[in-house]
């Protein structure tokens, strides 16, 4: 006699210690394989496109600090990127190096965040400190720079709010000859764990055509093997005067684009990241860096699409002018949001347990999903 | 034990229910406490923070702040809980790692009951805690419960075997099943420990010491498993079960199970120290047989044990704050394809020596 | 690597009247302007022909032109393999806002459009779960990122601007 048995379906969130944020998935499951998986998103929904219309441009720029607010400096250097193309604008030199060595910090800061949650939704809880402690040294610099730990409101479009700190250069130096030995720490504890690898490779495969054809980019796109950044590949700013590499997975603990290609490229991003501020550090030229920006923004008629890589991928503000002092259209290209996509793909036929490892090794920020 | 106690209230049922609670009082609670506190200092110092800092020194007041504070909580029993089985199933966990101490060996002198059985009675009597469990996740009826306790039990029972297997090698090493014999068979110095191959100086004793190594290896793995810690805590897996089998109870209840979670850690360690590493013996002899004190021996003996059961929760939450969490196909792979041959081998070839 | 007026050619000479216009007053980037209707197959053509092959949809965007009483969808398309870039664009009227869905192209759209339709209305047809996606599912009070959306004052029975 067959036992009867049921699908059962599990509401993981929106209050769930592993969804990253208010998000709720619907998991349809047969016994602990899931079948199914509908992400309902929104419950972070601010109204960022709508608010944008009744801002003047100057104003925009807090709001997208709090769209991604684990990369708030990269969220202001894509808003200020886009509004310079539409202006017409050259912004000096100084602004466009202490920009990258911002973006480029603030990568690091991100995924310090990503991976230290990671750890904590494998179940490895100390990694998750050890980043924590090392994305507070970042945070300081931001700290010193601005007076803001998290919304920093720093990057203007033409310029910035204030030129950085004396001490700046010479603590951004010794946070990089402190952090690089803690990477090599947290790379031993979890990064090369045997469990970690067992729970993360071979889990949550991303075919390369898949990741295309959804819209995938950053580290997920890199982590299924594509060689595809916009900072090499569309460069903006001064990033074509740095010499760096783009990290790809390679499956070399199980298939090429799975978890752990994907966790693996952020750990070796950072590093790229470190050798670009390096360069940056050195190479910073004197000048002013609120020379460039515009009194007022009254933009001609027309459309831009700028574009950054953020460190969730590609970050895209559509910007309509409508001729007046406020945007017609802000549309943003939201990272995670189009990378959500592919978690069902991803997900089915897995455990309940790789749910969450996938959600993790795809690195959300629901504030970025709802706006 | 029993009958200073007789002696000293004339009566029967007196002495007995101040024999069965010592345990608690003596050990259980202040161990809790302890650990508890320990945890979040071991954890606090290996990720680079202070931990609790604020009641008392260095926060040792901590986890006694805690339980007042669990004592006053409302005991929230949600509508569509099935009452009596949510009320009965904290009891039942935290009987079942209660009765396991009624037989560890704290020291010659301080045995709560020493019967022949002392081993197959704690094997036996921990079972109980998967009924408490199972219990629990269905009583709470709550889907996350329900698939904790589902994991729980499974996981409780496939680590039971490679478990028994080694104490059954134990048992056909020694002869015998009552753990103050076995403590006693280990006497004299650590050499003479089971880890050793056991007293004596014969080749059997040689043969032994690493088949003795694979079975404590095993043993430690195995009640790592049983007692759900990392990287075998996936009945509670806090990132995605929430908090496993007890995500429903609140206050006192949840406190139970938590007091039985610690106390469990102590347990299976007692085992563990009980076989292999002689029990409450000294490593290196007594100061009471140095100054002729024989009643300092027992306070020795029980310092030993504690040292050595103390020692090995330690590592268990070392072990913890270090590795990640294993998936439950490859927890279940981890006991059937490999804890359990290496023990049946093991237990073998230990039999083909023992008839040497 | 073709820019956006070769490929306008492209697609002039495959589509005909469907491809409308070639817009180059903008500050930035040319759009081509096509037939709401043909989106789909022109879509599902740059995607498969062997020059073009635009296999990555970047961004798709609803705008509410009130002006002109039509609600548009811009379409920025890129190439990983050839890297190249256009912008399309198609209109459709605010009265019955219907577009053909390109999801069976790029699945990439799904999202997108499910964010167009919660907060423009436009209802893109043959799309596989067109549901609202930011917005309550059962909000309503219409679209609200249309020029001419008012808040409600209640939403089930709790005040709006509270």
């Amino acid at each position: 006699m067959a036992i009867r048995t049921e699908e059962m379906v599990l509401n993981m969130g929106p209050q769930h210690p592993s969804t990253h944020g208010v998000l709720r998935l619907e998991l349809t499951l047969e016994g602990e394989i899931v079948t199914n998986v509908i992400p309902h998103i929104g419950y972070l929904h601010r109204c960022f496109e709508k608010h944008c219309e009744a801002m003047t441009y100057p104003q925009i720029v807090p709001y997208t600090d709090r769209m991604d607010y684990l990369a708030s400096m990269s969220n202001e250097f894509g808003y200020a990127v886009a509004m310079e193309k539409l202006l017409g604008i050259e912004v000096p030199e100084r602004v466009q190096y202490i920009r990258v060595i911002m973006a480029e910090l603030q990568r690091i800061a991100s995924h310090l965040v990503a991976l230290g949650t990671y750890g904590a939704d494998i179940g490895a809880f100390t990694p998750f400190l050890f980043c924590f402690r090392d994305r507070e040294k970042i945070l300081n610099l931001f700290e010193i720079t601005c007076g803001a730990r998290l919304l920093y409101n720093y990057i203007w479009v033409g310029g910035l709010s204030h030129d950085i700190h004396p001490d700046f250069v010479r603590k951004t130096r010794e946070f990089i000859k402190e952090f690089r030995p803690n990477l090599k720490e947290t790379n031993d504890l979890l990064t090369h764990n045997r469990i970690f690898i067992d729970r993360t490779a071979n889990v949550g495969i991303l075919p390369i055509e898949t990741a295309i054809n959804f819209g995938v980019s950053g580290p997920n796109l890199r982590g299924s093997g594509m060689k595809w950044d916009i900072r090499k590949d569309d460069p903006y700013s001064v990033y074509h005067k740095f010499d760096f590499d783009i990290p790809v997975g390679d499956g070399r603990n199980g298939t090429v684009g799975d978890s752990w290609d994907r966790y693996f490229v952020r750990v070796q991003e950072m590093e790229e990241s470190l050798k670009i501020i390096e360069q940056a550090l050195d190479q910073l030229p004197e000048g002013d860096v609120t020379s460039a920006i515009p009194k007022r923004i009254k933009p001609v008629v027309g459309n831009v699409y700028g574009r950054v890589e953020n460190p969730r991928g590609e970050l895209g503000y559509f910007i309509i002018s409508d001729g007046s002092t406020s945007p017609y259209r802000v549309k943003v290209r939201a990272p995670s949001f189009v990378s959500m996509q592919v978690l069902n793909e991803l997900c089915k036929g897995h455990m309940v347990a790789d749910v969450v490892a996938i959600l993790g090794s795809i690195d959300i920020v629901l504030g970025e999903i709802d706006r | 034990m029993f009958d200073l106690f007789y002696k000293l209230t004339g009566s029967e049922i007196v002495s007995g229910v101040i024999i069965s609670l010592l345990p608690l009082f003596l050990f259980i609670l202040p161990f809790a406490l302890f650990a508890v506190l320990l945890e979040r200092k071991v954890s606090a110092h290996m990720q680079d923070r202070l931990g609790p800092m604020r009641v008392g020194y260095h926060g040792i007041f901590q986890t006694i702040a805690d339980i007042l504070k669990l004592i006053q909580k409302e005991d929230i029993v949600a509508k569509d809980n099935d009452k009596f089985l949510f009320n009965l199933a904290p009891i039942i966990v935290f009987t079942g790692s209660y009765a396991a101490f009624a037989v560890i060996p704290f020291s010659s002198y301080f045995i709560g009951s020493n019967i022949n059985l002392g081993i197959f009675y704690i094997v036996a009597i921990t079972s109980l805690a998967v009924v408490g469990i199972l219990m629990a996740g269905w009583a709470s009826n709550n889907k996350y419960s329900l698939l904790g306790s589902m994991r729980s039990v499974a996981q409780i029972i496939s680590y039971e075997i490679p478990t028994i297997l080694v104490i059954l090698s134990i048992v056909m090493i020694t002869g015998t099943m009552n753990l103050n014999t076995l403590s006693e068979m280990q006497t004299g110095y650590f050499w003479n420990w089971l880890i050793f191959g056991g007293p004596g100086l014969s080749l059997t004793k040689f043969l032994l010491i690493p088949f003795m190594f694979i079975g404590f290896l095993i043993i430690y793995i195995s009640t790592l498993a049983e007692v759900n810690r990392t990287p075998f805590d996936i009945p509670e897996a806090e990132s995605e079960l929430v908090s496993g089998y007890h995500t429903e109870y609140s206050g006192m209840k949840f406190a139970m199970f938590f007091l039985s979670e610690y106390a469990n850690m102590f347990a299976v360690s007692a085992i563990v120290v009980a076989l292999f590493l002689g029990g409450y013996q000294s490593p290196v002899g007594y100061l009471g047989d140095l100054f002729n004190a024989p009643w300092l021996i027992p306070i020795e003996q029980f310092f030993w044990f504690t040292v050595k059961g103390v020692s090995f929760v330690f590592v268990q939450m070392w072990l913890r704050w270090t590795l990640p969490r294993l998936r439950v196909d490859q927890l279940m792979t981890t006991s059937w394809k490999y804890l359990i041959p290496i023990a049946f081998f093991n237990l073998i070839i230990i039999g083909i020596i023992t008839l040497l | 690597m073709k820019n956006a007026e070769e490929i306008f050619q492209i697609l002039k000479n495959k589509f005909q009247d469907s491809v409308l216009e070639f817009k180059t007053d903008q500050p930035t980037e040319p759009i081509i302007i096509v037939q709401a209707l043909e989106i789909d197959k022109i879509c599902s053509f740059l995607s498969s022909e062997d020059e073009l092959q635009f296999n990555s949809l970047v961004n798709l965007s609803g705008v509410d032109e009130i002006k002109e009483n039509k609600l548009s969808v811009y379409y920025h398309l890129e190439s990983t393999i050839h890297r190249h870039k256009i912008l399309l664009k198609i209109s459709t009227s605010r009265e019955k806002p219907e577009v053909p869905s390109v999801v069976e192209v790029w699945q990439g759209a799904n999202w997108h459009e499910r964010e167009a339709y919660d907060m423009f209305g436009i209802i893109f047809l043959n799309h596989p779960d067109l549901r609202r996606i930011l917005m309550p599912y059962d909000w309503e009070a219409g679209y609200p990122l249309r020029k001419d959306y008012e808040n409600p004052e209640y939403y089930q029975g709790m005040k709006v601007p509270y």
